[in-house]
């Protein structure tokens, strides 16, 4: 049993809207998966099976198409629009991120879909929205990330270099988590109600409310955070928090230690590594461990013995660091109950035990290549109606036959 | 008030963004969400709640702005799981609750008798959703986490990077946000999934895994190339992937700390760009084709920065928008906020009145339903602000009762 078994998604192929349709894919719902002729753009992203481009050969397809079904449809031809208004009939759900006026241009919008299917959910994801004619303006995951506020908050506390965009398209995976929310939550009330709708996404509008303090800050007190390096943008500079362990991997300190006890358990680990003696604010570790009363962290800055005390803390770590290999450094340092984080690349992460022991990594078979690839797993572990990839992503026009024959049965 | 969710009601022990961002969506589409909290620390296993942004002089643990902001037409009662009625209570608000979220470190709700098998033992059909970092499973599963760690494990923190720099990182817990997003979506699943079915489940959240999902081509080039993304110099994460682009990346502008993004999708892009700017280095064969301009990025980025930094971020990006090129400034939260045509018409920062603080903004939904469209009126509770409320509506205890557990300490 899967959790959407039964629930069948249309999606008009595009790499903003693709990986809403997988993520409710790998979940069970039926997905058909609509190509212009020729194929979307996506079939030619990199990177590609042994560097070698090729129709079926890119990763990127790969990844953000799984466990659907591939018809191609001309929506330009009146032909092809009969047949696609015969699958809304059948269909759930209509997924897109098609121009803001196309799908009306072409007949074929909700206002005449729902005449077709009364109860259908149709999630329209645009720049700016539909209403906002700015949506029609050329725009790429960097530009909409840049107009929506995430990279005026990374970067380095130098302000000559850049704000930096974190890489991965993640303006389209932020729109399409919000697709699926949406999808879902009209799916819930559809099923009470028999009630569909039309649901329309700003992707603009979704990297504004995911930036976290810049927008409360501003809207709650009028203030402005500022970029640092490796940690949260602030209204006003907070100590590091990376540090670079001695394999030259960085770790990400997080919370410093802030309690007695916390204080305590670094100093025993500064002393059994060693290193007491080379730390010469030790002392002042000695005094946060032996603290008594409440350690008011609110002093900081005022205070000058909690704040020597709460700065030994933190070099007390970089000195560790400097040490030892960082994961070492991550292991020890959540020994003592410190919430700290090596900094991996991607593949290491993919790679690193837990995420093995969980099960994260996945086999996934591309039968037509006679090879079977490890893919990233599930995002969550469901008891009872796991997250699973039903099937590779679809040659162009796979499953044309498969698709029309029930139609037209 | 949206009806979408109005039939379902939420247990919640969810705090700080990761899990109160997610419930906070239930609670715009009308589910009832109800928060525990504890009354001897004052609901402070969530930091926000006492913790800046404030709104005025006004302190304490009904002031926090960020609390407010991610908890939003959500009630709050106070429960002292210490003690025996306290529990009794709590066992009493299950039953007739259809989901228990929470995003504690593993074994808390444990540790006070109400891990997954005493939830169904209260309630069979009980859908329950935990989140945190590493997941209840697994060799790490005791570890502490929060945002930034999770982002560093994951390889979010590696992969935003400029080259020659250490990791920048993300500047804030976009993996709050986006661990909440996976808990909505976890929550609502299991919802369509036992509505059909009638039968309930545990989804066991690690952000840690919904971040690496994140990471999907780059993965795959790594095992089906064998690929690694940690290679001698880091790649500037300002430079395009998938599909491979340039120039595209963020460049300088007149004024203070302004930035504009600029990305040319193919050549015809170029062309236009070339036409706008109509300088000399523009024609070099250095710049001729998209493979010359990817092997002289460098130099190209340096000329194209000179060429932006005499002008306005907003100027370049209608200049340039208007002649088909995606490009935008990079937008600070008052631009984007309070002088964004976009943004303000479509509703995006909400009023709320809070009993406290009065009426304040907040992050709305990106979002419009035609039919059930969120809606966000009330703020975040105050301490125990419905107690009264849900215990004599909804659990159908007296006035006097309510007193009598609160002169208890129990509420």
């Amino acid at each position: 049993m899967t959790a959407l078994s039964g629930i069948r998604i249309l999606e008009l192929a595009s790499e903003r809207i693709s990986f809403a349709g997988k993520l409710m894919a790998d979940m069970g719902a039926e997905l058909i998966l609509i190509e212009p002729p020729g194929g979307d753009a996506c079939r030619a992203f990199p990177p590609f099976l042994d560097d070698e481009p090729g129709q079926n050969r890119s990763l990127y397809w790969w990844h953000y198409h799984t466990s659907k079904k591939g018809i191609v449809l001309d929506l330009d031809t009146d032909e092809d629009r009969k047949i696609f208004k015969k699958l809304i009939q059948t269909a759930d759900i209509l997924i897109e991120a098609e121009p803001r006026n196309r799908l009306d241009d072409l007949g074929i919008d909700y206002r005449e879909l729902v005449g077709l299917k009364k109860d259908l959910v149709h999630v329209a994801m645009t720049t700016f929205g539909r209403s906002d004619p700015r949506s029609d303006l050329a725009a790429t995951d960097l530009t909409i990330l840049a107009g929506g506020g995430p990279p005026w908050s990374c970067g380095y506390d130098d302000h000559s270099l850049p704000p930096v965009r974190g890489s991965g398209n993640q303006a389209y995976h932020i729109g399409c988590h919000f697709a699926v929310m949406s999808a879902l939550t009209a799916i819930l009330h559809r099923e009470l109600t028999g009630v569909g709708q039309f649901i329309d996404v700003n992707m603009h509008a979704a990297a504004n409310v995911t930036t976290e303090a810049a927008s409360y800050a501003w809207l709650v007190a009028g203030a402005t955070v500022l970029r640092q390096t490796g940690r949260h943008a602030s209204i006003s500079p907070s100590m590091e928090s990376q540090v670079v362990c001695a394999d030259g991997r960085y770790a990400n300190t997080g919370v410093p230690p802030r309690f007695p006890p916390e204080f305590r358990k670094l100093l025993d680990w500064l002393t059994e590594l060693g290193l007491k003696d080379e730390l010469p604010e030790a002392v002042f570790l000695e005094m946060g461990a032996d603290w008594e009363g409440p350690f008011n962290l609110s002093l900081i800055g005022e205070d000058d013995k909690i704040t020597a005390v709460f700065k030994s803390g933190r070099q007390a770590l970089t000195l560790i660091a400097s040490r030892i290999p960082a994961y070492d450094f991550f292991f020890g340092c959540q020994s003592v109950g410190l919430s700290v984080g090596v900094i991996n690349s991607p593949e290491e992460a993919f790679e690193d035990q837990h995420f093995k022991e969980r099960g994260y990594q996945v086999e996934v078979e591309h039968e037509d290549l006679a090879r079977t690839f490890r893919y990233p797993g599930a995002p969550y572990r469901f008891e009872k109606t796991p997250w699973r990839i039903s099937s590779r992503a679809p040659e162009l026009g796979e499953h044309q036959e498969e698709v029309l024959a029930k139609l037209l049965e | 008030m949206s009806k979408a969710l109005s039939a379902f009601r939420i247990c919640d022990f969810t705090g700080q963004l990761a899990g109160a961002g997610a419930t906070k969506w239930l609670a715009s589409f009308g589910a009832e969400v109800i928060r525990i909290e504890d009354p001897v620390r004052q609901g402070r296993w969530d930091i926000l709640r006492g913790n800046v942004p404030f709104v005025d002089d006004r302190r304490g643990i009904d002031f926090g702005g960020a609390f407010n902001n991610h908890n939003t037409d959500k009630l709050g009662i106070t429960l002292n799981l210490r003690t025996d009625k306290g529990r009794q209570l709590l066992a009493s608000l299950i039953k007739c609750s259809d989901v228990v979220t929470e995003n504690f470190a593993k074994g808390v709700l444990e540790r006070w008798g109400f891990g997954y098998e005493q939830l169904k033992e209260i309630n069979p059909e009980v859908i329950y959703v935990s989140n945190c970092g590493f997941g209840h499973v697994g060799p790490y599963s005791g570890f502490r986490t929060w945002g930034p760690i999770v982002q560093a494990i994951s390889g979010l923190t590696f992969t935003s990077a400029l080259p020659g720099q250490v990791p920048a990182g993300w500047g804030y817990s976009y993996m709050d946000h986006t661990g909440g997003y996976y808990m909505v979506m976890a929550i609502l699943m299991a919802l369509i999934h036992r509505q059909r079915t009638g039968e309930g489940q545990w989804v066991d959240l690690a952000t840690t895994e919904a971040a690496l999902g994140l990471h999907g081509p780059t993965l795959l080039d790594w095992t089906v190339n064998g690929r690694a993304s940690r290679q001698d110099s880091q790649p500037s994460s300002n430079r395009s992937q998938w599909p491979v682009m340039a120039p595209h990346g963020i460049y300088p502008c007149k004024g203070d700390d302004d930035w504009v993004a600029i990305a040319c999708r193919d050549e015809s892009d170029w062309q236009s760009l070339v036409t706008e700017i109509d300088e000399q280095w523009c024609s070099r064969d250095a710049f001729s084709s998209l493979d010359s301009r990817l092997g002289n990025q460098d130099d190209l980025d340096i000329q194209l920065g000179l060429w932006t930094s005499g002008l306005d971020k907003f100027d370049i990006s209608q200049r340039l928008s208007a002649a088909g090129i995606p490009s935008s400034a990079v937008q600070k939260p008052e631009e984007r906020i309070d002088k964004d045509p976009n943004t303000g018409s479509f509703g995006l920062w909400p009023t709320v009145r809070h009993t406290k603080m009065g009426e304040v903004r907040v992050d709305g939904q990106p979002v419009h339903f035609s039919e059930t469209d969120w809606a966000m009126k009330r703020g975040a509770p105050c301490l125990g602000e419905h107690t009264q409320q849900v215990l004599t509506d909804l659990l159908g205890l007296s006035k006097g009762e309510v007193e009598e557990l609160r002169r208890e300490g129990i509420v």
